[in-house]
Parts: C-alpha cells; sequence; structure tokens
C-alpha cells in the first residue's frame, strides 16, 4: 500500500507482464460463449450474444462500441448484477482469484456466496460518479459501510484505511467529511475509485469512468489508475465509447456491435491494423488532434433492431464493403491472416487490415440492403 | 478584481471573417454572480469575438470556464453586469417578450443533453410546429406541414412523415439531437448557438451530427457558436478557435494554427490532454504522474492571472498582474506575460514576419 516503492519496479513487471498476457498465465476473469437476453412484451432482445473474453491479471481489456452494443450488459452480466427482464441464457464465467483455494463458477453459484466475490474480488466503478454517490451521506460514511461490510475490520483500522484510500487517489483527508455534492465532478470519480479499490480486488470493472469529466481531469483520472493498476496489480476491464481512448490506455481491446465481438486484439494492432469493418469505421470517425487533418468519414446509419436479427452479419446494412456472402456468415471469430498478434481476431473472413478504406454507398430505398461490390 | 486596469483586448482579424458578412459582435461581455454577501463570481470577464455569417467560432474549455454562460448571455437568457452585444449592426437592448421573441427568432440555441431538452410526452412535430407558429408568418394547415417536412428534412431525418409522429423516447440520441437542431431552424435564425451539442453522443454519431450542422451553416449562411471541451473536434469543425479559463479568453486564432502550436500554456495542457493513440510511449501506458492538478475553485478571484497557481511558467509578475490579451501575429493572441517562454516558436515565426527584432 505504500506509494513509495519505486515506480520502475511497477514499471518493468507491468512491461513484462505487457508481454506475458495472454500467453502462458491463466486468465482471472474467463467468459466463455455467455448470452444475455431482456425479455420484452415486444420479443426477446439478444443483448449479449455468445461473447468470449479473458482477463488477465495485471492487464487493461478495453471494451468498445456503441451504446446499446451490449458492453455494459456483458459486465454486469458477468458478476450476475443484471435484474429482470435480463436474463442469462447461457456460457460460463470463470473467476480465478490468488485469494481462492480453486477457480469459481460464477453463473453457478448461490446469490449469497456471490456476496463474498462482488467487491471483495470483482469491484465496480460506475458510469455516474454524480448518480452512484449517496447525496445524504458523507464521503466517510460511505467507505466505512464498503470496508466494514467487506473487510470485518475495527473501528480504528477502517477509519485509518479509508483515509489512506483518499490518500491513494489524492483527495485531502479534510474531504472525508464532504457531502457528494460538496465535490467536483472529478473528486467524485476519484471517490468512486477508491471505494472501488477499498477492498483491493483482483479485478476492477470501469464503465465509462471518465464520459463526464474534462480531458484535463479525464487524463489526471486515467493516469492515477494506471499507476494504481501498476501498484496493487488489479486487472481493468474498461469500458467505453471512446476508442481513441482505449487505444492509448488498454493493452487489449475489444470491439462489440450489436451484442457480438467483432473484433479483438492488442491495442497496437487495432490501431494500425484493424480489420473488420466496423473497427475501421470507429478509427476513422473521431478527429484527430495531432498530425494532418484526415478525411472522416463516420459510420452511417444506426445499430439494428436486436430482437430477431437476420441471420448473417450484423453490420451489414452500414457496412461499406457487404455483400451477399455476408449474410451467410456464422460471425466466429478467426485469427486475422498475417498478423504478428496471435490473439488478434476478427469476426469478418472477407475483409483485411489491408483493405483500402471505403466510403458507404446508401442501398436503394426499398431493394435489400446489399453493397455493390467488396474492396480489392 | 473590479478596479484593476481594464485590459484592452487586442484586436485581431478573425479568420471567420473570410466566410461572410459580419453577424454578431460581443463586446467586452461581462457577467458576475454573486455568491453570498460579499462573495462574487466573475464568471465571465471582458470576452469579445464576433461571429460571421457561414462561419464557425469554437469557444474551447473546461466545465466551469465561462463558456456556456457567454452562449447564454447571447441568447438573452442571463443578463449581462456590462458589455454589449450587437446583432447586425444594431445594439441588443430586450426589452418585454414582443422584443424577446424577435430577438429569438434570429439568435437560436442547441442544448447539450437530447434526452432532457425535448418533451417527452410530445411528438416530434409538436416540438416542431411551436417554433414554426412563433416565428414565422401564419400559415394554413397545408403550409405548415410543408414546413414541417422541410425543416425535419434538412437535419436529414427521412421518412420526413415517420419521424414527425414519434415520441423522443422512440428516437436514438444522434435522432434526438437533430431534432433539437431542427427546432432551432424551425425559427429561421441567422445565429446558432450550439452549446456542447456533441458531447451527450456517442463517438461514431458525433461526426455525423457535425457534418449536419456544418451543411446546414453552408446553406443557410448560418453564423455558428460552437461551444466543445474536444479541442480536437474544434479543429476539424471550427474557422476560428477562443479557448477560455476561469472566465477570460486565454487565447484565439485560426484553429489549425491554435491547435497545432498552441502558445498559451493553458491551451499547451488541453492539447496535451486529449487523447492520443498514435502516443504509444504514453504516460498513460507507462504510468507516472498525470498533468497538473485540476482547476482550484477559487480560480475565478485569483489576483493576478487566474492560470498561475497550475501553470509551469509562473513567475512573480503572473501573480500579481492579470495579463490582457496580447496580439501574437495579425490573426493570433493569447494572455499570457511568458510568451517568449512558452511559445518561442510560434513567437519568433509571428515577428520574423512582421517586425524582426525580438524584445521584451
Amino acid at each position: 500500500m505504500t506509494t513509495t516503492t519505486g515506480n520502475e519496479t511497477a514499471t518493468s513487471t507491468v512491461q513484462g507482464g505487457r508481454d506475458a498476457t495472454s500467453a502462458g498465465r491463466e486468465p482471472v476473469l474467463e467468459i466463455k460463449d455467455f448470452s444475455v437476453v431482456y425479455r420484452t412484451s415486444g420479443g426477446d432482445v439478444h443483448a449479449v450474444d455468445k461473447v468470449d473474453l479473458a482477463l488477465h491479471p495485471g492487464e487493461v481489456v478495453g471494451l468498445a462500441g456503441e451504446s446499446g452494443s451490449g458492453k455494459s450488459t456483458l459486465a454486469y452480466g458477468a458478476c450476475r448484477l443484471l435484474r429482470p427482464p435480463a436474463a442469462i441464457t447461457g456460457g460460463s464465467v470463470v473467476y480465478r482469484g490468488r485469494r481462492l483455494a480453486r477457480p469459481v463458477e460464477i453463473l453457478g453459484r448461490h446469490p449469497e456466496e456471490l456476496r463474498e466475490l462482488r467487491w471483495r474480488e470483482i469491484a465496480i466503478v460506475f458510469q455516474s460518479a454524480m448518480n452512484a454517490l449517496n447525496p445524504v451521506l458523507r464521503v466517510r460514511d460511505q467507505l466505512l459501510d464498503v470496508v466494514e461490510a467487506h473487510l470485518h475490520l475495527s473501528k480504528e483500522e477502517a477509519t485509518e484505511r479509508i483515509g489512506s484510500l483518499l490518500d491513494l487517489v489524492s483527495i485531502p483527508r479534510a474531504r472525508l467529511k464532504s457531502y457528494p455534492h460538496e465535490l467536483s465532478g472529478g473528486m467524485r470519480q476519484r471517490v468512486m475509485i477508491a471505494m472501488a479499490l477499498a477492498t483491493d480486488p483482483e479485478v476492477v470493472i470501469m464503465d465509462e469512468p471518465t464520459t463526464a469529466l474534462d480531458v484535463v481531469v479525464q487524463r489526471d483520472i486515467l493516469a492515477e489508475i494506471v499507476e494504481l493498476k501498476q501498484e496493487l496489480g488489479f486487472a481493468v476491464l474498461f469500458i467505453t465509447h471512446d476508442l481513441s481512448l482505449l487505444l492509448e490506455l488498454a493493452d487489449r481491446v475489444a470491439v462489440m456491435y450489436a451484442g457480438r465481438l467483432v473484433e479483438t486484439g492488442s491495442s497496437d494492432e487495432m490501431h494500425h491494423d484493424a480489420a473488420h469493418p466496423y473497427t475501421k469505421g470507429l478509427l476513422n470517425s473521431f478527429p484527430s488532434l495531432r498530425g494532418p487533418r484526415r478525411d472522416l468519414a463516420g459510420i452511417p446509419g444506426s445499430p439494428p433492431d436486436l430482437r430477431g436479427l437476420p441471420p448473417g452479419c450484423p453490420f451489414l446494412t452500414r457496412c461499406a464493403y457487404g455483400t451477399e456472402a455476408c449474410s451467410r456468415v456464422d460471425m466466429q471469430l478467426l485469427p486475422v491472416a498475417g498478423s504478428p498478434d496471435p490473439t488478434h481476431v476478427t469476426a469478418c473472413p472477407f475483409v483485411l487490415p489491408s483493405t483500402p478504406l471505403k466510403a458507404f454507398v446508401a442501398p436503394q430505398a426499398s431493394g435489400a440492403p446489399v453493397a455493390p461490390q467488396v474492396g480489392a | 478584481m473590479g478596479a484593476e486596469v481594464t485590459p484592452t483586448s487586442a484586436i485581431v482579424d478573425s479568420p471567420a471573417a473570410l466566410r461572410g458578412p459580419l453577424a454578431m459582435e460581443a463586446i467586452a461581455l461581462c457577467k458576475d454572480f454573486r455568491l453570498g454577501r460579499h462573495a462574487v463570481l466573475s464568471a465571465v470577464k471582458d470576452v469579445s469575438f464576433n461571429l460571421y455569417r457561414g462561419a464557425v467560432v469554437a469557444l474551447v474549455g473546461e466545465s466551469g470556464s465561462g463558456k456556456s454562460t457567454v452562449a447564454k448571455l447571447l441568447a438573452g437568457q442571463e443578463r449581462l453586469t456590462s458589455g454589449t452585444i450587437r446583432l447586425d449592426d444594431r445594439v441588443v437592448d430586450v426589452k418585454g417578450r414582443h422584443d424577446f421573441r424577435r430577438y429569438k427568432s434570429e439568435v437560436q440555441y442547441v442544448f447539450q443533453d437530447p434526452f432532457s431538452s425535448l418533451n417527452p410526452v410530445h411528438t416530434v412535430r409538436y416540438h416542431l410546429t411551436r417554433p414554426v407558429r412563433l416565428h414565422q408568418a401564419h400559415k394554413s394547415a397545408e403550409e405548415l406541414d410543408r414546413e414541417l417536412v422541410r425543416v425535419i428534412e434538412q437535419v436529414r431525418l427521412t421518412p420526413a412523415q415517420q419521424f414527425l409522429a414519434k415520441y423522443p423516447h422512440e428516437l436514438s440520441g444522434g435522432q434526438r439531437q437533430r431534432v433539437a437542431v431542427a427546432r432551432a431552424l424551425a425559427a429561421g435564425p441567422s445565429v446558432l448557438l450550439a452549446d456542447e451539442p456533441v458531447s451527450m453522443l456517442d463517438v461514431s454519431i458525433r461526426l455525423e451530427l457535425l457534418n449536419v450542422l456544418d451543411t446546414l451553416r453552408k446553406d443557410f449562411q448560418l453564423a455558428l457558436l460552437y461551444i466543445t471541451h474536444d479541442i480536437a473536434s474544434a479543429r476539424y469543425f471550427a474557422d476560428e478557435v477562443l479557448v477560455m479559463y476561469a472566465g477570460n479568453v486565454v487565447e484565439r486564432g485560426p484553429a489549425e494554427e491554435v491547435t497545432q502550436a498552441p502558445a498559451h500554456p493553458y491551451t499547451q495542457l488541453l492539447v496535451s490532454s486529449s487523447p492520443d493513440p498514435d502516443d504509444l510511449g504514453s504516460m498513460l501506458r507507462h504510468g507516472g504522474k498525470g498533468s497538473t492538478r485540476q482547476a482550484g475553485e477559487g480560480a475565478a478571484t485569483l489576483q493576478g492571472c487566474r492560470f498561475h497557481p497550475r501553470c509551469p511558467f509562473a513567475e512573480e509578475k503572473c501573480r500579481s498582474e492579470s495579463p490582457p490579451l496580447l496580439a501574437i501575429s495579425p490573426s493570433r493572441a493569447a494572455a499570457c506575460w511568458r510568451l517568449d517562454v512558452t511559445a518561442p516558436a510560434v513567437v519568433a515565426q509571428a515577428r520574423g514576419g512582421g517586425e524582426g527584432e525580438t524584445t521584451s
């Protein structure tokens, strides 16, 4: 917990970790073939459909996608935090913690047993700090609550513990007396992070933790998260729609579209050699501050209705490379041909990283949404 | 703070002027908010700029920098403490409802949050009918319908009739925001004030809305004020960028120049904080402390330059005297005493073109 241990050691382990990730060690959280539906009167909404995702110790995995793509549902579902009408319809989620004797299948556990796992082992930083903190309780009481419920400490120990938690996220201890509305947005978000880290969890899920913040504050907080991660060694699942942020922050990036994973790979690979048309579209939709001005294309249209998707690729209606063959694709994640990164997989069997960018041609008003030809 | 030497803002040629005639002038706008018995927060201080038809001026800054207050002043939603607003060469003096309505037909506002700016119990048709009725001459039912279709097609929501019948909850965030833009356009304004129009939207949707705004700017010769905290989008979208910090404009100039070679230390901080996927040696991945701590709460009541507590270049003068906006080149200005140190290249280049000798 000491902040004084040299930064160099931390950095080197993590860099070692970066290379070692996904190679030999077993993932701390392994999601396999995971599906969630929302049962509505209009039919089942397939919010997450057969997703595989692994999180290795000390790794930052970024989960990117538009709103409604199922990224939060996936993360919350894996912790079984969803309420009806959501229902988990299949798959497995295995957690392997250092503190636990053997791996735990989260989906098969009794709800009471999950209490020991949640927060202690897997903590979540929720999206909106404004709403996630209790407005009528002081910061101190909210932090004490967590520490007392999960760590069973004495009063003095607990008080000392929450003080050091605030130190960790660089908030003066005097702020323990404050109510949430007396803190700035950035400070509130820091308190949320401190709360998540209160029990020294091994997996921290961060759901758009910085979306509501200014860039300067955002960068501050991200730098802090990375630093804490190196110090404490937890793994992070970072959810956001801002791909540019992920590419800089994460070790690996997974892109979701319409409830499915469409591409995963190391962030370097995803940045320079993205294979899936959707990832390419995302990469080409944010203005860059540095380098020459590029022509931005964006992604036309909006995501499909997740009730009764047609077979094949769900991105077809918005894809510049779409052909008839796309409606028969089975959305298997396959290794990208010629990629130096063996973990780089894509759901599109037709488009390669080298396929040149192409503008989307809107389909004829009534006809089937099939664009003319595949890019060379 | 009140009685110091009033900084005379440097007069710069706005690159936005090349696009079209002058539409709106903001001259030395000030806005104070009374906090307590003696405490006053000067949220906007001596802000001047012009909006030109067919051009985009971006106001960039963090939350609390006063950029939204400027827009509200221009929209007539907040009263000026001092300063003048001129619209089409006439001083704006809104007295009473009638004046206000007439002013509103020229100056419209798009709010940040499309989830709360539309009334959930009314259809899109209702939202658009009201401004058309209020601001356009009397129309028959048929004319009205044609006008509504025209307005909604302008923001690329087609088929129009289908969208007119929808309720806000049936629309995506991007579609809602386009309805909000359509509602503003229905009044037939010449000036559009867009307050963070895309910050609540997904990254992939943002570009589409910005493109819609850009087309409208061209088609209707709209004068656009684009307020954002995302300086990268200002680079792509705006002609001129004004950077605000704690109520002051600290830097202004052509968008490309300000974003590529920022002169003021705060602009430099903003630029270096923006996500940069190309930066693979990023401090984020290798750890290390972030930038300077965020804005002190009392920044707006500080003596001297309001940025000095966070500024790595601050010296004695910065702590005692507030810097005016000094011209760097004919189209650029920055409010900093230490430009020679913070941006030597920018200053040298500007001088090299002009006077030659470096004086301090």
